[in-house]
């Protein structure tokens, strides 16, 4: 039987999802040390007798990973368990030094939350509340590189190599309760909500949510159940989606995997699925049939969590604006296109240029100078527009330079490149490289009257009244005077020059 | 010189009658004589305890202010992870490992300028009663060498009880320091939960490991208890408080006015005869001093036993799996072809003895989902209910009392096969780690019927260790003047210290 459409899943299958996001924090130490958890390290050079687990060593509780989950927390709605605490999750493997993980079971620190999203389908926006289950605090395992053998699994290879340096770095996992109801566009609502999530973080800058380092990662579980039934259907978890695009690709695979499974009348596996980036399939992990007992229970080496009330609160009044209603306030502020706002978004500027309006610039201004010379001088650079030496200030004076007739728009851009060439601020630039307009009339005049003398007939043709011929002299003006005049005044000067002003 | 106390070790020290280079050099003497009998060491690091005696004499010649024990020699349960030094917990499981780091405790003796002398047999992850479960084989007891010293800290014990260290350090999950300071006849503390850093102390049961001292006297072991005692940021338990004023109690030993309870549930049947006779001659002295002596009433401690069989294998059973043949000490089974699982599972068969596994596989059962609320979920109900018997007990009495062990040591191989009969040796020891409180052992004279130690316990609330002090100094000074000399001096398997 052929697989079937997206179309024919949907039109007699409900599907049902479940999403948990691990969130690697930018905590400076670790969840239970002090070692560094800077990305990309030397092997093994990050860690101590705690994370290694040597005999005797004992966790402690780092307190700004505390205060990062709280704040998740309060950003997804959640209630702050004003008690909580760690629990062990035993299991061997090689990649976690203890053989078991540092984690949160029945005790979690924030619970019963939500998060709303909007999507723009055929059929205009449509908004979905995602319910949070949980957000909880663990610890990340470490790295094993399995060397030799077909599949880079630990089976089969020939041996394996340990990377320490990951074990122990702050985890928070954002579990939603199960998603029924979002029909159709089930994988565009999932990939709608992580982004949200990820916006959400990086507004409270706890983590750098770098999807494609592995800072933000998704589980996306999947089922489906015949529309208008009651009855879950089994799902299947899919790990290792590591991008938004992949969110909504993995989704929608196993909607059609599942569809097509059941239309033959076969089972679904519960099982943990692991998504392919090259062909957006996903291909069978560990079976989850038999649920591995991980033997829970309160680690006895840390004491309970605790937060006041006082330092909950005190951290809800430091708590930014929600993501999805600043671009919704900005938009109107600024009465901005929807295809701008959304142009904005992709390119990563919207605090830049909020920052730059903030200073006095003209909103479209400042979003023209951010989205266009800045941001293709950054594509030319293969670098984010926020890592130029442009600040939101100097774009700020630019805007006022131009506004105040000191500069052309033209000469601006020059100024721009000073700037990110690293010549100083605006004015700096201006004054360094002598870059002036002309807006001084007698000299302006003098070179008019040079370029008529020069081209007597087409200057004749504008004097009796053929306008469209001004153009070559304005041309030529502008040519005298190495651009640094203002074209408008050019024009002004020159027609009445010649008897047309 | 190896008889004096430590006090007066310290203070021949201070007087410059001695040195601890001298001092330190006697003891290793000691133990090349007698350690072959008793097997009280698993290592003796000679040359770094004469370094560290040479660097405190230094110190003390260019007149720095040290403290009160700088230079006394000291023996550490091979349970404390010290730099550089082989630390086993008894286990051959880490045969061979040396910590790149210090236990908090032992830094904190390092900076006090204590000689640590070396390392000492235990029960293996101080998993036991007699020392016999020790990946080493056992220590035997130098009152009669064919006993034992008692567990899990016997090596510690018997260092002490041979003249072969002056203090030494142990740990008490169960009774691991009172029980063997009672089966050789010395003073062992088992100080309040969190009173003392567990960093470096390898796990056994993390919420009832603690790690306490050794001495002969009640003051010797005060002074040990000051230096190892404190708040450590490294552990998340540890109690930021400051230490009780145990070393001012023990000088000024005084029980005039206390109520001392005694437990109903520790004592009588199950107990030997001269155990009980030793005790109750105990208490008289107590109250010839000027205590009164109530009886209290401790229903739950009937379950302890019972719970702390659970709540320790439990936590050990997790606490326990870092020893994976990844990182450090055993590895075996690791040829051509092997995964990862299959070298694990070949070095802990290798590396864990009977009694580890027994107690790995019985936590790992009781946490086991569809077991965990009537197994590890009921034990710590049973704690709730003994830490209640203790709180109201206390209401009634400033401390509580009982013997130590109910029996005097045992023969060597004696209880081996039957752990339950072992398990028994811990019920009167067991209740003070299951509430967090803090319990000393302090000879109380010899059982008629086989001349052997007999320990008193004295068990008081949590951060109040100076009572123990305060009542044992006491009791000490009365009975030290009936016998007319220390209870070791009767000691006749190695003569005592001649």
């Amino acid at each position: 039987m052929a697989l079937p459409t997206y179309d024919e899943v949907i039109a007699q299958w409900d599907p049902v999802l479940g999403l948990e996001v691990h969130v690697e924090l930018n905590t400076k130490s670790k969840m239970f040390c002090s070692c560094a958890t800077e990305f990309g390290a030397e092997p093994n050079t990050q860690t101590c007798p705690v994370c290694l687990a040597l005999p005797g060593a004992l966790p402690v509780v780092n307190e700004k990973a505390i205060e990062s989950t709280i704040l998740i927390g309060l950003a997804l709605n959640c209630k702050i368990a004003p008690y909580s605490r760690f629990a062990r999750k035993n299991y061997f493997y090689p990649d976690m030094p203890k053989n078991f993980q540092i984690s949160q079971y029945d005790e979690p620190i924030c619970f019963d939350g939500y998060v709303d999203v909007e999507i723009d389908t055929e059929e205009g926006p449509k908004q979905f509340r995602i319910e949070i289950e949980r957000v909880h605090m663990e610890e990340d395992t470490g790295k094993s590189l399995h060397v030799g053998g077909a599949t880079g699994r630990i089976h089969g290879a020939d041996y394996s190599l340990l990377d320490y340096n990951r074990a122990g770095i702050p985890l928070v996992e954002i579990v939603t309760k199960i998603v029924p109801g979002t029909g159709k566009y089930a994988p565009e609502f999932a990939k709608a909500y992580v982004a949200e999530l990820r916006d959400i973080l990086r507004g409270l800058k706890v983590s750098d949510v770098k999807m494609e380092q592995g800072s933000l990662r998704c589980d996306a579980n999947v089922s489906l159940k015949p529309i208008g039934s009651d009855v879950l259907g089994t799902r299947s978890e899919t790990k290792n989606v590591n991008s938004l695009r992949s969110v909504e690709r993995a989704i929608r695979g196993e909607m059609i995997r599942h569809a097509e499974l059941l239309n033959d009348g076969k089972k679904v596996k519960q099982e943990t699925r692991h998504f392919q980036e090259d062909t957006g399939l996903t291909r069978s992990g560990r079976s989850k049939e038999q649920a591995e007992d991980y033997r829970y229970f309160p680690d006895p080496d840390l004491v309970p969590v605790t937060p006041s009330a006082t330092w909950i609160e005190g951290l809800r009044a430091t708590l930014p604006e929600r993501p999805s209603l600043r671009r919704k306030r900005l938009k109107e502020e600024w009465s901005v296109p929807d295809k701008e706002m959304q142009a904005m978004i992709n390119a990563d500027v919207l605090d830049i240029v909020e920052a730059t309006v903030l200073l006095g610039a003209d909103p479209t201004k400042a979003r023209t100078w951010w989205l266009g010379e800045i941001s293709r001088i950054a594509n030319d650079q293969n670098v984010a527009v926020a890592d130029l030496s442009i600040t939101p200030a100097d774009v700020a004076e630019l805007v006022a330079l131009v506004a105040a007739g000191e500069l052309t728009d033209k000469l601006a851009r020059q100024v721009v490149e000073g700037v990110i060439a690293g010549e100083g601020k605006p004015s700096e630039v201006v004054a360094k490289r002598g870059i002036k307009v002309v807006n001084d009339d007698g000299a302006l005049m003098a070179a008019i009257e040079k370029v008529c003398t020069e081209q007597a007939e087409t200057a004749e043709k504008v004097r009796g009244g053929h306008l469209p011929a001004a153009g070559a002299l304005i041309g030529a003006v502008m040519k005298e005077t190495k651009g640094q005049a203002d074209a408008a005044k050019v024009r002004e000067l020159l027609l009445k020059h010649l008897g047309q002003g | 010189m190896i008889q004096q106390t430590a006090a007066q070790m310290a203070d021949a020290l201070a007087k410059g009658e001695t040195t601890s280079v001298e001092l330190t050099q006697a003891h290793l003497d000691r133990i090349a004589a007698v350690d072959g009998q008793v097997k009280a060491f698993l290592h003796v690091d000679s040359e770094g305890a004469l370094a560290q005696a040479r660097e405190v004499d230094t110190r003390r010649k260019s007149g720095e202010k040290l403290s009160a024990i700088a230079g006394v020699p000291l023996a550490l349960k091979d349970v404390l992870a010290q730099k550089g030094v082989p630390t086993t917990a008894g286990s051959k499981i880490l045969q061979g490992w040396r910590p790149p780091y210090d236990s908090t405790v032992v830094s904190k003796l390092k900076d006090a300028g204590v000689v640590i002398m070396g390392k000492t047999n235990m029960d293996e992850f101080a998993m036991g009663s007699s020392t016999e479960n020790s990946g080493y084989g056992p220590t035997f007891n130098p009152w009669d060498l064919t006993r034992t010293p008692g567990g899990s800290s016997g090596g510690s014990a018997a260092a002490v009880s041979a003249f072969e260290a002056p203090l030494a350090v142990g740990s008490d999950t169960g009774g691991s320091i009172r029980q063997p300071a009672a089966l050789t006849g010395i003073v062992g503390v088992r100080p309040t939960y969190g009173a003392v850093s567990r960093f470096g102390l390898i796990a056994y049961s993390s919420s009832l490991d603690q790690a306490g001292p050794f001495g002969r006297t009640v003051l010797d072991t005060a002074l040990l208890h000051e230096v190892m005692a404190g708040h450590d940021p490294k552990d998340a338990t540890s109690i930021n408080a400051p230490v009780p004023a145990v070393v001012n109690a023990a000088k000024s030993g005084n029980v005039k006015g206390m109520k001392i309870g005694v437990i109903k549930q520790l004592q009588g049947e199950g107990y030997q005869k001269g155990v009980q006779t030793r005790f109750d001659e105990s208490l008289k002295v107590l109250a010839s001093l000027g205590a009164e002596i109530v009886e209290v009433d401790c229903p739950s401690f009937e379950y302890a036993l019972a719970a702390y069989y659970l709540i320790a294998p439990s936590e050990c059973s997790s606490n326990l799996a870092r020893f994976d043949a990844m990182r450090y000490g055993l590895r075996t089974g690791d040829v051509d072809g092997a995964s990862a699982e299959a070298v694990m599972s070949a070095t802990r068969d290798a590396g864990f003895g009977r009694e580890v596994k027994r107690r790995i596989i019985l936590g790992t059962y009781a946490l086991s989902s569809g077991y965990y609320d009537a197994y590890y979920g009921s034990a710590q109900k049973i704690r709730t209910l003994i830490i209640q018997d203790y709180a109201k007990a206390f209401g009634k009495a400033d401390v509580l009392v009982s013997p130590t062990a109910p029996t005097t040591a045992y023969k060597i191989g004696e209880k081996v096969d039957d752990p339950m009969a072992m398990y028994l040796g811990d019920v009167a020891t067991i209740p003070v780690n299951l509430a967090g409180i803090c319990g000393m052992s302090l000879p109380a004279g010899l059982a008629d019927e086989d001349n052997l130690p007999v320990g008193f316990q004295i068990m008081a609330p949590a951060m109040q260790d100076q009572r123990l002090y305060q009542v044992g100094a006491a009791l000490e000074a009365a009975l030290l003047s009936q016998w007319g000399a220390p209870i070791l001096s009767k000691a006749p398997a190695l003569g005592g210290a001649k």
